[in-house]
């Protein structure tokens, strides 16, 4: 009998045309990855490439040697931007994580939505706005640039990446988790603070870790705020060293030992990344961090 | 008023129930005892965190109030003309932003014009082609392009990207397209092609985790019910799940325009930094991110900082419209709030 429905050998009838497009857009879609994935590639290899000469014991442990004079290193630059990262956490984090409670505990209404649009819309203010309003806020007041204006932008930028986070891994924790506690008459800001947070702890460093990495190597508003400085700098009311600003003012300066020394700064500066990053990532995946669930 | 043991009746209907062990107290001290209980530290705790919260509202309005007073020197003195008037000139203190509009709009163009295809492509590829096993690694290395700073893009770009630039692709281009005259001039590498480049490479990982994002969102059955009408996999993708995330695609790429738009060190570096409009893509530029990143702390006058601080102002109003723009776009695929229980 040959009442058989045709429409079962669907391959057949698929048209040779439809079926060229088909391979045309999965072999595009192939090469559209290739081709993201090659700067990629690309960036990390020359990284290794041209930074692993220039880092030695000198360029960890040195300050900067003038113009002409070969050696030195970026030591006071190390320092300087975990110094102005480390005012910039102590800003940021406490003030983000606050808005992230905020905004999953008692965000659910009108309010809440205008919070969580307006970090979105902050989120997505270019660094060297924020390096304007800092310099304007900071440097002006205090008459010079200063690791604290840096620490400022940084917190700035920190804040509504850390609230988006913790908002988001806050509401992972089960309603039932809450109410459990308030059944105990557990009240509700112990609730929220040993209980909802703790269980969220991984989730909540995470989002911290990222917010770090993100302004880690942040040049722009630190350009006019912590402004750079050749010397060790440890106070808060003067100019300081960063890695990025310094990796900017010698990869565009015509010498080629400085050349050397950003290529090298710039492998210090993703390796701090990194690792920061994914140490975090495999502590809190491995439940090493406490509260983690 | 008698004790709560034997008078229990009597207490209005509204009043908690005294702890067990703790039953016979008086209604003043059992008001004070719900008061110790939690209700100031939770109204306490309550106002804190809405601080933190409104702390955010605060800053946009800071950045907006410290903008709009730093700029007004410069408002007051040029207006409207400031954007149309194409003389930057410090030493005669005149000074005219169109060139940094100009290379802002068309460096972020070019970026989109190559990011968005690629950034599409690869966003299918991870969500609908690729094996299952490589789904995580891919999102995971496309993640990392977003975490590289942007100065080290710029360093990159200065010693890698430029020379090849100069050496092959733009004699190439000018060989085979210089009749449309968008590759005129000489081959310096630096330039506003060598911009669009590098900010392409920088905005395609946030494209393309918003299209991922919007793609996933689109329901299973959309992709099944297209597939069981005999599709092949690209018409599933096409009609099933394209169409269906279209507006969240496009929110995604109105986003990359933000981070373009704004993008200030990896240009810098690169763009030539000379305020001159130039049609040939060839032709060193300016940004408005740039000249601020370049002359704000050494600008003297208050004439010359008040209008850095316009250009800042502008750069800020645009961002904050394509971005919000943006937001509302992909929240009405993906409904905005992360839900409970995830």
């Amino acid at each position: 009998m040959d009442s058989k429905p045709k429409s079962l050998n669907l391959p057949h009838e698929i048209s040779f045309y439809r079926r060229a497009v088909n391979s045309l857009v999965v072999g595009a879609a192939g090469l559209a990855v290739f081709l993201v994935l090659l700067p990629l590639g690309a960036i990390f290899a020359y990284l290794v490439y041209k930074g692993i000469g220039s880092v030695n014991w000198a360029f960890l442990t040195q300050t900067p040697k003038p113009v002409g004079e070969p050696g030195g290193g970026m030591a006071n630059a190390i320092g300087g931007s975990v110094y102005i990262l480390l005012i910039a956490s102590a800003m940021g984090v406490p003030l983000g994580i606050g808005a992230g409670i905020f905004l999953s505990e008692y965000g659910r209404n009108h309010f809440g939505n205008f919070v969580r649009f307006t970090a979105d819309v902050l989120n997505g203010v270019p660094s060297i706005i924020v390096g304007i309003v800092a310099y304007g806020l900071v440097v002006l007041t205090q008459g010079h640039f200063s690791a604290l204006a840096g620490g400022v932008a940084l917190a700035i930028m920190m804040i509504p990446t850390i609230a988006r986070t913790t908002e988001a891994m806050l509401l992972l924790v089960p309603i039932q988790v809450r109410e459990a506690a308030y059944g105990l008459g557990v009240s509700r800001w112990r609730t929220t603070l040993s209980i909802t947070l703790r269980t969220a702890t991984s989730g909540v460093i995470t989002g911290v870790m990222l917010a770090f990495a993100r302004v880690a190597g942040e040049t722009a508003p630190l350009l006019f705020t912590a402004f750079g400085n050749q010397y060790w700098n440890w106070k808060a009311n003067q100019p300081t060293a960063a890695l990025s600003l310094q990796i900017f003012s010698y990869a565009i300066s015509p010498f080629d030992e400085w050349h050397r020394q950003a290529w090298g700064g710039a492998l210090i500066l993703i390796i701090l990344i990194v690792v920061s990053v994914t140490a975090v990532r495999v502590a809190a995946g491995r439940g090493m961090l406490r509260g983690a669930n | 008023m008698s004790n709560g043991a034997l008078g229990a009746p009597h207490l209005p209907r509204s009043q908690p129930l005294a702890k067990p062990g703790i039953a016979l107290v008086s209604a003043r001290r059992q008001s004070l005892l719900r008061a110790g209980d939690s209700r100031i530290a939770d109204q306490i705790f309550y106002y804190l965190m809405l601080a933190c919260g409104a702390s955010i509202l605060a800053l946009v309005v800071l950045i907006v109030y410290e903008l709009i007073t730093k700029s007004s020197l410069s408002w007051h003195a040029f207006g409207f003309k400031f954007f149309f008037a194409s003389d930057w000139d410090p030493v005669n203190d005149k000074y005219g932003a169109l060139p940094f509009v100009y290379g802002t709009i068309v460096s972020s163009f070019l970026s989109l014009l190559i990011a968005v295809p690629l950034a599409i492509g690869t966003a299918v590829f991870v969500t609908e082609l690729s094996p299952r096993w490589l789904r995580t690694p891919l999102a995971f290395t496309t993640e990392l392009l977003a975490a590289i700073p942007s100065v080290i893009y710029g360093l990159w770009a200065i010693f890698v990207l430029v020379p090849i630039l100069r050496q092959y692709l733009q004699p190439w281009l000018a060989k085979y397209f210089g009749w449309t005259t968008l590759f005129e001039g000489p081959p310096y590498g630096i330039g506003m092609l060598a911009a669009g480049i590098i900010l392409a490479i920088m905005i395609l990982p946030i494209i393309s985790s918003i299209t991922r994002e919007v793609m996933t969102a689109v329901s299973q059955q959309q992709r099944e019910a297209v597939l069981a009408l005999g599709a092949t996999r690209w018409e599933m993708i096409r009609i099933g799940v394209l169409r269906n995330a279209r507006a969240g695609i496009l929110g995604g790429i109105i986003l990359g325009l933000g981070r373009a738009l704004g993008e200030t060190m990896a240009v810098t570096m690169v763009i030539g930094n000379r305020p001159e409009i130039a049609k040939s893509l060839f032709a060193p530029g300016y940004t408005m991110a740039s000249v601020i990143a370049n002359e704000f702390s050494e600008a003297t006058g208050d004439t010359y900082l008040s209008a850095l601080v316009e250009v800042g102002l502008a750069l800020f109003l645009v961002t904050i419209i394509v971005n919000s723009l943006a937001q509302v776009l992909v929240w009405s695929v993906t409904r905005g709030m992360p839900t409970r229980n995830g």
